[in-house]
């Protein structure tokens, strides 16, 4: 068992962290939680920036050089992907669907055409990707997708709504699941199509979220012609691939949310010595230092469990649906987290960004309400509870919907 | 990076696992729990046999020279079988105590009988008024001559009544802070103005004692190490001794999550197998979830005592004695929870498993301690 990067590695990371202290945007303060006010601007930046890391050498790295990666290792990628996460996690975000869902979805389950066509694009900065799985009636319930896809003269003629659709509105595609059979179970008459977003009859509209961001969007389909070379894998596939590269990219995704939130610890505890109570730097309540030891305990949880499933996987191990543990381990860490760093600051705790009396520039009061869609978004806490007792435990499912499986 | 057991390891953990199972099943966990010596001769031998007594001691002193993670996997197993006797003791508190502050003399005099499973051994350290607080150290030695002069009581420690020697913590010069004055005097158990009384204890399992001395005579050559100095070997030892301490906790954890976990798909209510139900499968789920991740925190603790750097070898112990023992305390609770009435009885094993996460949970350093020492090496 060895915990340390090898010498090769180690000079890999070294080499990347001086390469990225030189190549920030111009501006780019590390110290502010938000560099960027619109999410348009934001988008922009990422693009500039994706290009940059292309350019020189360090996106996708162990994606095939056909289609625009290195041809190296996972573990390169992880190191340049947590360097990422901590150094600049704001820069990162807009492309977090892209790189996360939509390009390992292509990778491994495309055709050689649209692998060709569009990861070289999603590598190089130019496309942001946006995800339409969830719709009004298919939350956690995703299987129960309504969007009708009818294949029409060598096109899908797409009708329906999406929902809390992150990026939409700054995304050049959509990767979608759609129903196109619907005669068979519900798991089994799903598709999963590209969607280009500049095509007639798709309407993007903003929803602001919690946090008075407008992060999500709705989206509606009216008669949208989607080719059917758009098509990934087979018709009834949708709910296999949609899952299967779930799997595969959680690990990877668990692996960079140990670096941010080591980088938010950070920031918790130079909170703690900041802030005052009494008089005193909060850090001195006994209270508050074992709620910094706890978190930090999670966030440790997270890391060094996120590493043992990525070494599994750098051994060729097939990631399973215990990767469902990971989605917990910082979801619910994270609520803690930001609910104990708002509870420290007092009265102050109430002010946002912009007042002289602002802390950290209002990140946590930001911070403490966005994490209330972290135990929501991508499968909530109950969803990945039901995975677990029911893939890993082999515990039964409940009576109505073993029912209505048959 | 490599995060994973090997074949070696596999094996011993299969090894152990069998070993748990035969020769220390739950009826001899039973036996021992009503048991007052708490383990027989038979199962004692048959353990040294294995060469568990000597996992970690040097070659040279008759021991096998390997991991904390080697006998990380051997505890693991040891925890998920509530195993009773003094191994804990001997093997981790005195032997691990002996090999970071002995000299040469008294590690050749000691070791190879622990090795051999010949002698037992354990470490005098909590106080009464200390609670939780492994620092606080305020029982004296005086200089008398050609030695010292021990007055005092040690509480909770741990199969002191079977020990053929034991370890004393002990403040030699005035002060409050366990850094400075502390020494540690190794004596036999039978030495004159020593007493022990075993405690009655809610964890049978593992017995624990109260130690008294008055006006007890101890030779120079008694000290462990240098005089005045003993804290900082002790806290090596002790971090060890923790570490060790997550591994039973990770097993026990696991244990009872497959406990219930089999109840649960097999215990019809409302005319369905309990499990279900999402109030039951939850549970299932988050034992499951506490007890894996508890294995991901305990292998990097573990490694990192004989790899890593000393600020690392002490955050990890502290996150994962923190972690784990909690872990333990929820997964056994959690058990008792889904079996209902049937896991409130004496009959079913369960509450051993609670027991013993109780008392791994305060050994050592209750979570509180460590959350406190994990805050004061962020600062540090």
């Amino acid at each position: 068992m060895d915990y340390r990067l090898n010498r090769k590695q180690e000079a890999f990371r070294k080499e990347f962290v001086s390469w990225l202290a030189e190549n920030l945007p111009a501006g780019w303060d590390p110290s502010r939680f938000r560099n960027f006010e619109s999410s348009e601007a934001r988008a922009g930046a990422y693009r500039s920036f994706q290009g940059k890391l292309a350019r020189a050498g360090y996106a996708a790295m162990h994606y095939p050089k056909a289609y625009g990666g290195q041809g190296r290792s996972l573990m390169e990628d992880v190191i340049v992907l947590q360097t990422l996460a901590s150094a600049c996690m704001e820069l990162r975000m807009p492309g977090s669907i892209t790189h996360g869902m939509a390009a390992p979805t292509i990778l491994h389950c495309g055709n050689e055409e649209q692998k060709k066509k569009y990861l070289p694009k999603i590598i190089d900065g130019t496309d942001i990707w946006c995800q339409g799985f969830s719709e009004p009636n298919a939350g956690s319930d995703v299987a129960n997708v309504s969007t009708r896809a009818v294949k029409e003269n060598g096109h899908y003629v797409l009708n329906g709504q999406k929902l809390w659709t992150s990026l939409a509105h700054v995304s050049d595609y959509c990767i979608l699941l759609v129903r196109t059979d619907p005669n068979v179970a519900k798991h089994k008459g799903l598709s999963y199509l590209l969607l280009d977003m500049k095509l007639p009859g798709v309407e993007v509209r903003p929803t602001t979220q919690i946090t008075g961001d407008a992060e999500f969007n709705e989206l509606f389909f009216d008669e949208v012609h989607v080719p059917e070379d758009m098509l990934v894998g087979q018709e009834g596939q949708g709910w296999m691939i949609a899952i299967t590269t779930l799997m595969f990219e959680r690990v990877l995704g668990d692996a960079l949310m140990g670096a941010a939130f080591e980088r938010n610890l950070e920031r918790m505890l130079d909170l703690a010595k900041k802030t005052r109570r009494s008089g005193r730097p909060v850090i001195e309540d006994p209270v508050f230092r074992q709620q910094l030891a706890q978190g930090f305990i999670e966030v440790m949880v997270l890391k060094y469990h996120g590493l043992r499933n990525l070494s599994t996987q750098l051994q060729g191990g097939i990631p399973g649906p215990e990767g469902s543990i990971g989605k917990l381990l910082w979801s619910e860490p994270n609520q803690r987290i930001c609910e104990n760093a708002v509870g420290m600051q007092g009265p102050l705790s109430q002010i946002t960004g912009g007042s002289p009396w602002s802390v950290h520039d209002g990140l946590w009061q930001h911070a403490f309400l966005r994490s209330k869609g972290n135990t929501i978004e991508a499968g909530t806490s109950e969803v990945q509870r039901n995975i677990i007792g029911e893939r890993c435990l082999g515990l039964p499912k409940d009576i109505s919907r073993a029912a209505r499986r048959k | 990076m490599d995060i994973k057991l090997n074949e070696d390891q596999f094996e011993i953990a299969r090894h152990a696992r069998r070993f748990c199972e035969n020769e220390s099943s739950i009826e001899y966990v039973r036996a021992m729990f009503e048991d007052e010596r708490g383990f027989t001769d038979d199962v004692w031998a048959k353990m040294a046999e294995m060469g568990w007594m000597g996992m970690r001691i040097p070659e040279s002193y008759g021991g096998l020279e390997l991991g904390l993670l080697d006998l990380a996997v051997v505890l693991e197993e040891m925890g998920r079988g509530v195993t009773p006797g003094p191994f804990f003791s001997t093997v981790l508190l005195a032997a691990e105590t002996l090999m970071a502050a002995g000299n040469e003399g008294q590690k050749a005099r000691y070791l190879p009988g622990i090795a051999a499973g010949e002698i037992k051994g354990t470490l005098a350290l909590h106080e009464p008024d200390g609670g939780a607080d492994l620092g606080y150290i305020q029982m004296e030695a005086r200089e008398d001559g050609e030695g010292y002069i021990l007055n005092g009581t040690k509480i909770a420690v741990p199969d002191a009544h079977v020990a053929d020697f034991l370890i004393c913590v002990v403040r030699t010069r005035r002060g409050r802070q366990p850094g400075r004055g502390i020494t540690l005097f190794l004596l036999d158990t039978t030495s004159p103005g020593l007493s022990v009384s075993t405690l009655p204890t809610m964890d049978g399992t593992r017995k624990l004692c109260s130690v008294e001395f008055r006006e007890t005579r101890v030779r120079r050559e008694a000290i462990l190490g240098d005089p005045h100095k003993g804290w900082k070997p002790l806290l090596k030892a002790l971090q060890v001794a923790q570490v060790a301490l997550c591994a039973e906790c990770v097993g026990g954890a696991e244990r009872a999550m497959e406990i219930a976990t089999e109840y649960a798909k097999v215990r019809i209510q409302f005319d369905q197998p309990i499990g279900a139900f999402q109030a039951i499968k939850h549970r299932c789920a988050q034992m499951y979830v506490e007890a894996e991740t508890a294995r991901s925190i305990l292998y990097w603790a573990a490694w990192a005592q004989d790899h890593g750097k000393a600020k690392e070898a002490a955050m990890s112990a502290s996150v994962a004695k923190a972690y784990c023992s909690e872990v333990f305390r929820n997964c056994s609770t959690s058990a008792i929870q889904v079996l209902g009435g049937t896991g409130f009885s004496w009959e079913h094993d369960i509450h051993f498993y609670l027991r013993r996460a109780k008392a791994n949970e305060m050994a050592l350093g209750d979570p509180a301690y460590h959350r406190e020492q994990v805050v004061r090496l962020l600062e540090a």
